[in-house]
């Protein structure tokens, strides 16, 4: 049977206690997963390790819900020259981020479009929204 | 020189696990400090705990990179879990039994477990558990530049790749 939303929620906010020491309380949807719960860098591994932990018991086997390097955090986009202009997002790098990260919403972002801004865009919610989406393509 | 602190690979199964050993001795000069002698009890000699973490991250580092035949730069990234629930005390051995959890091009995590004998009782016991993540950092740190020789797979860790008969990774 396919999960529900909270189902996935609860999963992710397990995952996201054991990654990165928070509590239970402090895991809510808007909550940024870099400013609110301190995640670092590594921790998004981490975090991609351990949601394909929880999920794999949701998936087919031929359909793994397996999470491919920059799937999540694409930060080689962040690392071009002609995607980042002035500490800004060119309209190629803010199409290519759009591209790697359907699950996100942009509508706020875009305005400003500031790559000191992106840590921003990685909540909770958006962590659930991923799963969700990969679910629905794995799920058996 | 790279302070080692695993002495012997004992079992290893490619991609999947790898045990490794290491004696304490009353030699070791860091066992006077950790503790050493106050005016309110007696020297306390003991192995620390992030050494015995160390231990770990050796062993399950030597799996990790035997897995590309350690041509890949493997680095600690995260102590995930460790939880070390007895003492080990000079004369004591310590069996560091590390499995790969999840690999990627990014990194991998291993799950761990350690093991203490007393050699007047001669059992093995387990003591604690260690879970790590590690990182490939020529796939993670763009923008960064690194050696191009693996600085991380050194002279010492082909020695001890040789004596548990794993020549191969060492030519």
């Amino acid at each position: 049977m396919a999960l529900s939303r909270d189902d996935i929620q609860d999963k992710v906010a397990e995952v996201l206690e054991e990654a990165l020491g928070v509590d239970s309380d402090e895991i809510k949807p808007d909550a940024t997963l870099i400013g609110d719960l301190g995640a670092e860098s590594i921790d998004f591994l981490d975090i991609s390790f351990q949601l394909e932990k929880a999920f794999e018991p949701d998936c087919a086997a031929d359909r793994p819900f397996k999470i491919e390097q920059g799937e999540l955090f694409p930060e080689n986009v962040l690392n071009d020259a002609e995607l980042v202009d002035n500490g800004r997002l060119t309209d190629q790098g803010m199409s290519i981020l759009k591209e790697k990260m359907p699950h996100v919403d942009f509508a706020e972002f875009e305005a400003d479009r500031s790559v000191s801004k992106i840590s921003e865009l990685f909540t909770v919610k958006t962590l659930v929204d991923f799963c969700e989406r990969k679910l629905s393509v794995c799920a058996a | 020189m790279r302070w080692m602190w695993i002495d012997a690979i004992t079992e290893y199964e490619p991609d999947k696990r790898l045990v490794a050993v290491k004696n304490v001795s009353l030699s070791e000069e860091h066992l006077h400090d950790h503790f050493a002698a106050t005016e309110d009890r007696h020297a306390m000699p003991l192995m620390p705990n992030s050494l015995i973490v160390e231990g770990m991250a050796q062993t399950a580092g030597v799996l990790v990179g035997s897995i590309n035949a350690f041509r890949e730069k493997v680095v600690l990234a995260k102590i995930v879990r460790a939880t070390i629930e007895r003492d080990v005390l000079p004369g004591q051995s310590i069996r560091y039994d590390a499995s790969i959890e999840r690999l990627d091009d990014a990194g991998a995590s291993t799950a761990g477990t350690i093991e203490r004998l007393d050699h007047r009782h001669g059992e093995w016991e387990q003591i604690g558990r260690i879970d790590l993540i590690f990182s490939h950092i020529d796939n993670n740190m763009s923008g960064l530049e690194f050696p191009e020789h693996n600085f991380v797979f050194g002279e010492n860790f082909r020695t001890l790749l040789r004596s548990a008969g794993m020549d191969s990774f060492c030519e």
